[in-house]
């Protein structure tokens, strides 16, 4: 029986019915999890490694997919073949799964205890206080602090962190053989995300169950799983042993997204230069207010006392987990946030300024945001939205000068002049943040706060971005206040980093030696958690 | 949770695979979409057909002639004032020209005259049936007649025009006002949205069909006055979704990268937030349309709406139902009414589609 592996693949298809057209999201994908094992499945966004996983369970959307060939054998039965009844029985005993979201994998309406006892009571068939005391057991387990009290709250009253750790107790409290963890951490600040992986680790070898991980993250990949699955375009393109696949990958595909990691793109900056942004003692409180007439009783101290400067053609990394309070650092600098303290641009005050005299200022600090869905008007055409700044900075312009420019600042951000009339969902994630490039840098602006541009990108077209970003900064002479939790991407492309935690900055200094020698415990403890390798 | 990522990435493929997409201005491809539902398609063809038909309604249903030949001469009595005696006759009084003298004058020596279709306004009294009024259908009255001996036809089509003209004024009126006053509360927020909120509560709760009557009862009763009051009260629940979709929308980044370019507070609202919030407004617009033929149609039943002579609906319906066995009546009225009404349903829906950029 040890032999056997706990689940065998075979050459799995899925294909899912659309209106009019078929898509074939996993095509003839086989592989086998051991028992105890730790498998991934690896690959980008859309290579149907979700798909696949989900199949295990058959837990696709029925009427809409089809296997038109393959199995997964459990036990050996297809459980492709199984009728529903059967199949729930299966999933949460057998087979268990945890989501990328925590917020919404929980019912807001129920508390932790009624969600927890349901899933146990129905399939360890126990009474109500045996499946508590389980319930209690479990969540103590998974490092949730005073299980009695938490396991009345519900799901918004628990951070992040704690709510994918009471979905990792519901999911283990059934003990199951296989825990299928889709990308579990991606929603974490890279601190718990450690600390739930670890948890992971520690568990699955208590149980003795499989785990099969999925994850876009090759770095997280490569410190908790033993065995790797690569997909690409919904084909099983390589799989092997951790070591085997990191260090002597076969396939061009492989390869390619093992050289996507962001390297370092800029060198030291240059100390001669001369200042852009000064923003000192910066601070953004909000209020808490209590009762019928909203008494301040309390403040939340966002950013806190921060100085800071940028130099001209440097960029300056904003690194810090949710809630440090980085973006409302960099939205208050762009006074697009409201905030206490001096900021002067260029040796000119902005925050004595009124918004409509600053209004002709903005065409010189302009900002990219993390999501490119959301970041452009759904119901504008690219010319419009790229056009846009350009009416209001550059009135002068005729129809034809505009769309000249438009087109010059398209093929900058190498795209396709055909995208002029197309709506923003027709482009990929990469795209449309190429489109949110240009829609600034074609108002030649002096400065851009990048707030986590690369953070919803897939990993090689996250370096195609940060290489598009440092080709502009050194054609235009741009300045960059980068913002982002990922220190990886921090790293590749800022001159200087400042390390900010609860609106306070913890620390801040060149990248090299920050890096390399890091004075404060929380940039350690960053570090470490970033499970960086210590290069360059 | 998992999105089935692999039909989006499709979708984008086959787009850009496609050249006749990419070259369609935004307006074409809306109205390709548009196109796509047929049946909201023909059902725009249909409506429009016959609303425009019904604006000429005094060519196809009046009275008086199109064009009289008298005398080597051409009159258009349609258009102008035309004596008795111009024609002949003893009377300083305009020309009745379905009386049998008249027509007799008109028809011989030469002289000829064409008439509408159907030879009735809304006000003629049809002399021709052998029945008591309201009479059945006959060669002279395709509807019958109704209590008043005047014909259902005409009635139906004046009545028809005057119904759409007002749902669809009625409509621009209330969506403009109830978009200003939701786009308003859902940017500004805070205080004004708060103001705003109070004045819609206690606004609301005015009794709308007592005011109706009370200003009924003051004022000569006209399609106007009918219209001010409907569109004081009609704003109200379409501002509560544009505020709705405005609070969402100007959190978003695509508004606040708006803000950083640099654009003002009207350009955001409109350019913006406004294109974006259509959606409710668009899905309301036939049901809005719809529902304001229903007011006046049942306004006019309940005899609070336009002055009597006025060609109506509802005053038809309330004739039906004095007149049970009088059938032309009731029925002729009701196909009327379920046939706008399905119709612009069935534009309504097909034009949600159209604006829906995201479908392909």
């Amino acid at each position: 029986m040890s032999h056997q592996p706990l689940i065998r693949v075979k050459d799995l298809s899925v294909n899912f019915q659309t209106a009019d057209e078929i898509v074939e999201a996993v095509k003839h994908v086989s592989f086998d999890i051991q028992e105890g094992q730790s498998i991934a499945l690896v690959g980008e966004s859309g290579s149907g490694k979700s798909v696949s996983a989900l199949s295990i369970l058959n837990l696709h959307e029925a009427g809409h997919v089809c296997y038109p060939n393959g199995a997964v054998i459990y036990q050996q039965q297809n459980l492709l073949l199984k009728p529903e009844a059967e199949m729930r029985r299966i999933r949460g005993r057998d087979i268990a799964m945890i989501f990328q979201e925590p917020m919404t994998s929980l019912n807001p309406v129920y508390p932790i205890e009624k969600q927890m006892l349901e899933s146990i009571m129905l399939h360890q068939r126990v009474d109500r206080p045996a499946a508590l005391k389980l319930a209690l057991d479990m969540l103590d387990r998974v490092g949730l602090p005073d299980p009695a009290r938490q396991i009345k709250s519900f799901p918004h009253m628990l951070s992040g962190g704690q709510r994918q750790r009471v979905m990792i107790a519901m999911a283990l409290s059934c003990k199951p053989k296989l825990l299928i963890a889709d990308e579990p951490t991606t929603a974490l600040d890279v601190t718990i995300q450690k600390q739930i992986l670890e948890l992971l680790r520690e568990l699955q070898a208590e149980f003795n169950m499989s785990v099969l991980l999925i994850s876009h993250d090759l770095n997280l990949v490569k410190h908790y799983a033993d065995y790797v699955c690569v997909m690409n375009k919904g084909e099983l393109v390589e799989q092997g042993d951790i070591q085997s696949v990191f260090e002597n990958p076969q396939h061009a595909y492989t390869r390619h997204l093992l050289a996507s990691q962001p390297t370092q793109l800029v060198s030291a900056s240059n100390q001669e230069r001369q200042t852009l942004l000064k923003g000192s003692n910066i601070c953004v409180y909000f209020p808490v207010t209590k009762g019928f007439f909203k008494r301040k009783v309390d403040e939340v101290r966002a950013v806190d006392q921060v100085d800071i400067e940028l130099r001209q053609g440097e960029t300056l990394g904003i690194v810090g987990e949710s809630g440090s309070g980085k973006t409302t650092l960099g939205m208050s600098l762009l006074r697009l946030q409201s905030s206490t303290g001096e900021i002067s641009f260029n040796g000119q005050r902005l925050d004595t300024l009124r918004e409509s005299a600053l209004r002709p200022l903005r065409k010189e600090f302009q900002v990219v945001f993390q999501d490119p869905f959301s970041s452009l008007s759904p119901r504008m055409t690219v010319e419009q939205i790229i056009g846009e700044g350009l009416q209001i900075h550059y009135p002068q312009l005729d129809a034809v000068q505009r769309l000249q420019r438009i087109k010059k600042v398209l093929a900058e951000v190498d795209m396709d002049e055909s995208a002029l009339w197309r709506y923003p969902h027709e482009f990929s994630g990469g795209q449309r943040q190429r489109i949110a490039i240009a829609r600034v840098v074609i108002l030649e602006p002096a400065l851009i706060l990048l707030d986590e541009p690369t953070s919803a990108l897939d990993v090689s077209v996250q370096k195609q971005v940060l290489e598009l970003l440092v080709r502009l900064q050194q054609r235009h002479q741009l300045s960059y206040l980068f913002i982002s939790h990922d220190l990886n991407v921090i790293r590749s492309i800022s001159h200087r980093i400042m390390v900010m935690k609860q609106g306070q900055v913890v620390e801040q200094g060149d990248t090299r030696t920050l890096f390399s020698q890091p004075r404060q415990a929380y940039t350690r403890e960053l570090l470490s958690a970033a499970m960086l390798n210590h290069q360059s | 949770m998992i999105t089935p990522e692999p039909i989006t990435t499709a979708v984008v493929d086959q787009a850009a695979s496609t050249p006749a997409a990419v070259h369609m201005s935004p307006g074409q491809r809306a109205w390709h979409r548009f196109k796509a539902n047929k049946r909201g398609y023909y059902s725009l063809w249909i409506f429009t057909f016959v609303f425009v038909l019904s604006l000429f309604a005094e060519f196809l249903s009046n009275d008086k002639p199109l064009l009289v030949h008298y005398e080597n001469e051409y009159y258009f009595p349609v258009f102008q004032f035309y004596k008795e005696t111009d024609f002949g006759g003893d009377f300083e009084t305009e020309a009745d020209y379905q009386d049998e003298y008249v027509r007799d004058i008109l028809t011989s020596n030469g002289n000829w005259m064409i008439e509408p279709l159907n030879p009735f306004s809304y006000t003629t009294i049809s002399y021709h049936s052998e029945m008591a009024n309201p009479a059945p259908p006959s060669e002279y009255n395709i509807l019958g007649t109704d209590d008043r001996g005047r014909d259902v036809m005409a009635r139906l089509i004046y009545g028809f025009r005057l119904s759409i003209v007002f749902a669809i004024s009625l409509t621009i009126v209330g969506t403009a006002i109830g978009i200003l006053a939701g786009m308003l509360q859902g940017y500004f927020g805070g205080r004004t949205d708060l103001f705003f909120q109070r004045f819609i509560e206690i606004w609301g709760s005015m009794p709308e069909l007592y005011l109706l009557i009370i200003f009924a009862s003051i004022f000569q009763p006209s399609i106007w006055l009918l219209i001010v009051l409907l569109s004081l009260f009609g704003w109200m629940g379409l501002s509560d979704y544009v505020r709705a979709e405005f609070l969402k929308g100007r959190n978003l980044d695509y508004v606040k990268s708006a803000r950083a370019l640099g654009l003002s507070n009207s350009g955001i609202m409109f350019r913006h937030l406004l294109p974006n919030s259509l959606t409710p407004v668009i899905t309301f617009l036939p049901f809005r349309i719809s529902g304001a033929i229903l007011a006046l149609t049942s306004l006019d039943y309940l005899g609070l709406g336009v002055p009597p002579d006025t060609p109506s609906l509802g005053e038809l319906l309330s004739q039906g139902k004095e007149n049970i066995s009088a059938w032309w009546l009731s029925l002729s009225t009701f196909g009327v009414l379920v046939g706008a009404l399905m119709m612009l349903i069935f534009i309504g829906e097909a034009l949600r589609e159209a604006l829906d950029t995201r479908r392909s």
